[in-house]
């Protein structure tokens, strides 16, 4: 398992590298950021005063070497946008997003998972149909469609549930929760809802499918030769054998959540990271969008990773596989 | 399953959550956050707005946009340089501290500081001295008649305070220089900064020492600014915001409709503008060997063929302004003359075509911003289409603002729209500098179009530095009027804001600044 630790780090630099010399391209084309940081009566010559001043005059390699360079001594920069120091930014940022992100995925795998179990079992039943129509609608329609359909029913009409925002979240120093607070957990309501009915959906379909094939499979028929309760025979070596595929979407959703959570933020004024980059890109910050891309390359090069590690738990094979002490396969 | 539960969760806390508001607290949600609380750090006339309710400035406009004492009682001119100012006596920061001559001298030294992003707002600034505590001399360049207009922007800082705090320079996000007033704040205006948490919240409340007389009864601001405009509309309705400066314009019917919202709207400061690029070759057209555009027949015939009304009524939901005039009439130096537009004759416009040799037309490239200015996109898109007709060929190229301000930087461009407001100046100096003045020196920065008039430089350059006010504006109406002579741009109108507000508001003030003054804002008892 270390070696497997070892392998996917070094792996782990070059992606990062590669993902933040991409970036760097990218952001040439964004266009002139001094523009927007001076009022319109500033003079040329104050411009390109600026313009100097902030290196963007520097060409790209230039910029992206200091960049790098700066970067593995742990020196962001200051946010234009902000004038903050870009990690503050995002530290700030973090806790909303990663608790949004919480919510949902265990939204995601406490109600997928049971619904996609009993979507297989008792397939022809009306109610496994009407969760198949639903998750059909979870999968197609966008998130910012759902969070507008909620925010119309929940905030307009009925007036339960904030239409924006994070509520009182309390301060714990290092981390702002909204977990603590009877308005931050109904703020993360609709918002983590419309988060998360793709994964929902998605999860309850992936292990519908996958359990179908798994009690095609001999040894299931074995088990209920042998007479075990049906509950075993679904849950205990069902469910289990299909669970690597299950294990791999979510991490990979987790990913996805992190980094995609942008239209759900803006649709609720989530003041997350994905709300943070969407206005950066608006106002050029090339140093909060610059470490943001690191750092959301990094969270999914974690998450692969515990990933693989959870294979390593779920099915003791794959250890041998890397070990290279395979058994023939 | 899952929406039951939350549902019955909602319904549990239904009485916490929306709550109704408390007397005197007034919710307010723009459509975007400022940048800091720091007002020299990033040349934003939004942020400045919001700022001026925490920081006041020496002079500040009143509610018809004309100047007023402030933290100055008074002024007078004593040479063509030197300008002396009077300071009011008895005014306190939100800490306790005086408000004396070094809090001017401090300030003003930070503001023109040479890394300061407002270095540009105080164009004309030389030095300043101390006569004693309540009396401050500034030196201008000669005979400099706008530095009242300039100083309406520069809020006050506490000097002790500054010090106390190291934040005598500006910030620098160049240098890293992180700056104590970026996120802390103390003035002497009529509310205290109380918190901030950038995006989410911005907390402001009664500052019960202002020197002014109280006309509000705001106890409280908190300021939560909602991107998202369907967002907006649904807080709003549902009560939990009581303000916006920001209402969508095709949602206003709705809010209209809606018994406890009030939508306010009228034609800002904003004109709105056609810029054509003079370059002797066309940046982008089949006419390769010249630029059509230079021929003020070809101008006047795009001109002709733009039916300003239809965009009024059918892009701008009628609430613009249409306009022949470059700034709008609550811009000194504004004269009923200018707002005289070329009238909407398609068939004269494909005639003069014809004329300058095009009958058959030519492709140009047209350049639009989709974020910038109200409805650009379809303003461009209509224009488009009424460019086609008379034989036209526009390639319109659509983008975010960064973006197309670059393009349009470097002259990659045929014909593009601007948009001036004249701020933070509220004069017609303002445009004919930055935009009509020939690219010389420090002038014409937005002279996208490259125009180069020696008679209308000239007027501007003697406009620059007359102290009477009425001559002054004389030469630049003279100016403005032969721009449109001239057809150097295509003026289209003024744009419009609305405003919405909820139940709690009785009444706010709307200016054509289109800035939230809520030390005027009345909430109902």
């Amino acid at each position: 398992m270390l070696l497997l630790i070892i392998k996917r780090m070094a792996n782990a630099i070059f992606v990062i590298l590669a993902v933040s010399l991409l970036a760097f391209t990218i952001f040439k084309f964004l266009g002139d950021p001094v523009q927007l940081m001076l009022n319109p009566q500033a003079t040329q010559q104050e411009r390109d005063l600026l313009t100097e001043r902030l290196g963007l005059n520097d060409p790209v390699p230039v910029q992206f070497a200091k960049f790098v360079f700066n970067a593995a001594r742990g020196e962001f920069g200051m946010s234009y946008r902000n004038q903050m120091p870009v990690m503050e930014v995002i530290a700030e940022r973090f806790p909303a997003t990663f608790e949004l992100v919480l919510v949902s995925s265990i939204m995601a795998l406490v109600i997928g998972l049971p619904l996609g179990v009993f979507a297989a079992i008792r397939g022809g039943t009306v109610m496994a149909r009407v969760f198949h129509l639903i998750s059909m609608i979870g999968v197609s329609v966008p998130a910012f469609v759902i969070g507008i359909m909620l925010i119309l029913v929940f905030s307009i009409e009925l007036k339960w549930l904030p239409a924006f925002g994070r509520g009182k979240v309390v301060d714990l120093g290092f981390w702002t929760t909204g977990f603590l607070t009877p308005s931050g957990r109904a703020a993360l309501v609709m918002p983590s809802i419309s988060l998360a009915l793709f994964q929902i959906s998605f999860i309850m379909r992936l292990v519908t499918a996958e359990m179908l094939e798994v009690l095609r499979t001999d040894f299931i028929r074995f088990a209920k030769a042998r007479g075990l309760k049906a509950r075993a025979i679904y849950f205990r070596h069902g469910l289990r054998n299909c669970m690597m595929p299950v294990v791999t979407m979510t991490g990979m959703l987790i990913g996805d959540l992190i980094a995609f959570t942008l239209v759900t933020e803006i649709v609720f004024q989530w003041p997350g990271m994905g709300f943070l980059f969407v206005q950066s890109v608006q106002y050029v910050d090339i140093p909060v969008m610059a470490a943001y891309l690191m750092i959301v390359c990094c969270i999914f090069i974690t998450i692969n990773l515990i990933v693989d590690l959870i294979y390593v738990v779920v099915d003791p094979r794959v250890d041998q596989l890397v070990r290279g002490g395979g058994n023939g396969h | 399953m899952v929406a039951w539960r939350s549902a019955a969760l909602a319904a549990a806390l239904a009485g916490v959550l929306i709550a109704p508001a408390n007397a005197g607290t007034l919710r307010w949600a723009p459509q975007r956050d400022i940048v800091s609380m720091d007002p020299y750090s990033f040349g934003d006339t939004f942020t400045l707005s919001v700022l001026n309710h925490v920081y006041e400035g020496l002079v500040r406009y009143d509610d018809k946009l004309q100047i007023e004492p402030a933290l100055a009682e008074s002024w007078e001119v004593i040479n063509p340089t030197t300008w002396r100012f009077h300071l009011r006596k008895g005014v306190k920061y939100h800490d306790g501290a005086d408000f004396t001559a070094d809090d001017v001298l401090a300030s003003l030294k930070r503001v023109s500081d040479p890394t300061s992003p407002l270095r540009g707002n105080v164009p004309s600034y030389v030095s300043s001295s101390k006569v004693d505590d309540y009396t401050v001399d500034i030196i201008v360049t000669e005979n400099y008649p706008l530095l009242l207009n300039d100083l309406t922007n520069i809020h006050i800082f506490d000097q002790g305070w500054l010090v106390a705090n190291k934040a005598e320079a500006p910030t620098d996000v160049a240098k890293g220089v992180e700056g104590y007033a970026t996120s802390h704040a103390n003035g002497t205006g009529p509310f205290k900064f109380i918190s901030r948490k950038p995006d989410a919240e911005t907390v402001f409340e009664v500052n019960p020492n202002w020197w002014d007389t109280r006309k509000h009864n705001v106890d409280r601001i908190v300021m939560t600014p909602i991107t998202s405009a369907a967002t907006r509309v649904a807080a709003l309705i549902s009560g939990e915001i009581d303000f916006t400066n920001q209402a969508p314009l095709q949602d206003i019917p709705r809010l209209e409709a809606s018994s406890d919202l009030k939508v306010l709207s009228n034609s800002e400061l904003r004109t709105i503008f056609f810029v054509m690029n003079q370059t002797p070759k066309a940046f982008e057209s089949d006419v390769t060997d010249k630029n059509p555009l230079q021929d003020i027949k070809v101008r006047q015939a795009l001109y002709h063929a733009i039916d300003a009304d239809a965009i009024q009524k059918v892009v701008m939901a009628g609430l613009s302004r249409t306009t022949g005039s470059l700034v709008s009439p609550a811009i000194p130096g504004y004269v009923p003359e200018l707002d005289k537009r070329l009238s909407y004759d398609p068939e004269l416009a494909k005639k003069l075509l014809a004329e300058a040799g095009y009958p058959d037309g030519f492709s140009f490239s047209f350049l639009c911003r989709n974020t910038e200015f109200v409805n650009e996109e379809q303003i461009c898109q209509a224009v488009s289409a009424m460019w086609a007709r008379i034989g036209l060929r526009p390639n319109l190229n659509l983008g975010p603002t960064t973006i197309q301000d670059a393009k349009f930087d470097a002259g990659q461009f045929d014909v593009g729209t601007l948009g001036w407001a004249n701020e933070p100046m509220i004069d017609s100096y303002s445009i004919l500098v930055q935009v009509v003045h020939s690219k010389t020196g420090n002038a014409g920065v937005f002279n996208w179009g490259g125009w180069k008039d020696a008679e209308i430089d000239a007027l501007i350059d003697k406009a620059g530095a007359t102290v009477d006010r009425d001559e002054r504006l004389a030469m630049q109406a003279k100016a403005l009027l032969r721009a449109n002579e001239l057809s150097m741009f295509i003026p289209v109108h003024q744009q419009p804001m609305a405003w919405a507000t909820g139940a709690n508001i009785e009444s706010v003030l709307q200016l054509s600044d289109n800035k939230p003054r809520h030390w005027l804002t009345r909430m109902a008892e």
